[in-house]
């Protein structure tokens, strides 16, 4: 079942960065190859006339995928804002992935500025997907900020850990049941992906993890099929581990030797 | 008239926004910020610069 995004429902649950390709073209085939539905971009300084920020614009457009705007490296609830109004213009989009980062090291989002900000970016009309922790406290507050959809983290950003809180991601799923939650950073190899999906997940956000793969096509690729993999299992619902063996071919009719 | 556009120290004739940015040669899609507060694109062609002030000019990037 396709989940809906404010509004929105998606072809299918990729969701990808335009960040670190070794080059336009080999982004561009990914996001073919792929099929992601939606594209992650960010603003940045501009240095005048034929910048580089207008050609990147044409290619995103080229890509016919839903853009998503980021507020990366923003550290205050002022700037996040700022930055999410001049986004608004550029990308001609109220989605707004929001990160208010507290930690250099570990780009964990400062949970409280984050809840800040989203209270004010959904009272200027945005539709906020927050980069969030699995913190439930947390998930709380950004719900009633007025947040439809939470993008809590699997591990730090570009880190490759995967889903380093198994646990406090199932909880925010069982907590959650009809809020659309993406993971959002830390995934490392499709089967990261995959299990994200078979955990009931929406979908995945990611980026490092295909752009500095040695080949980027490919494993956009890779991490397609995991995807549509996980997402049929949690729909075929999956059987319940336990300790002890059972066989699976019946004893009953076993000729006595 | 002396301002800072992106961090960078530059005179321009001015005052408005929408003036400077064409003599700065800006003419794609870009979003501006003055003294880290956002200015829509429909606000530049009244805004009025002051000596000193910062200018943000930002345009699509790559990003994750």
């Amino acid at each position: 079942m396709a989940r809906s995004f404010y509004g929105v429902e998606l072809e299918n649950s990729l969701m990808l960065g335009t960040a670190q390709y070794p080059s336009p073209a080999i982004l561009a085939e990914a996001f073919e190859t792929s099929g992601a539905a939606v594209a992650t971009v960010s603003l940045r300084r501009e240095g005048g006339a034929d910048g580089s920020g207008q050609d990147f614009w044409r290619l995103i457009q080229n890509l016919n995928v839903r853009v998503l705007p980021n507020t990366a490296g923003c550290h205050s609830v002022k700037e996040a804002v700022t930055t999410a109004q001049m986004a608004r213009e550029v990308f001609e989009t109220n989605w707004i992935k929001l990160e208010v980062i507290g930690h250099d090291d570990t780009l964990q989002p400062d949970v409280f500025a984050l809840v800040v900000a989203a209270e004010e970016l959904t009272k200027l009309g945005f539709n906020v997907f927050p980069y969030c922790t699995e913190d439930l406290t947390v998930a709380e507050r950004l719900v009633n900020a007025g947040c439809e959809v939470l993008m809590p983290w699997g591990s730090p950003i570009g880190s490759g850990l995967g889903l380093n809180n198994e646990y406090g991601l199932r909880t925010l799923r069982a907590h959650f049941p009809d809020i659309p939650l993406v993971i959002d950073a830390g995934l490392g190899v499709p089967s990261h992906a995959g299990k994200a999906m078979e955990m009931g997940f929406d979908a995945v956000l990611l980026n490092t993890a295909v752009a500095k793969a040695g080949d980027p096509v490919a494993m956009a690729a890779a991490f397609a099929l995991a995807i549509e993999a996980g997402r049929l299992a949690k729909e075929a619902d999956p059987m319940e581990p336990r300790d002890m063996a059972s066989p699976s071919t019946p004893v009953i009719g076993k000729a006595f030797l | 008239m002396k301002i800072q556009i992106n961090g960078e120290a530059r005179d321009v004739r001015g005052p408005m926004l929408a003036d400077a940015l064409e003599e700065l040669g800006y003419d794609g899609k870009v979003a501006t910020a003055v003294n880290e507060a956002f200015v829509a694109k429909t606000q530049r062609a009244a805004f009025v610069l002051n000596d000193g002030d910062r200018v943000e000019v930002v345009a699509p990037k790559q990003g994750g």
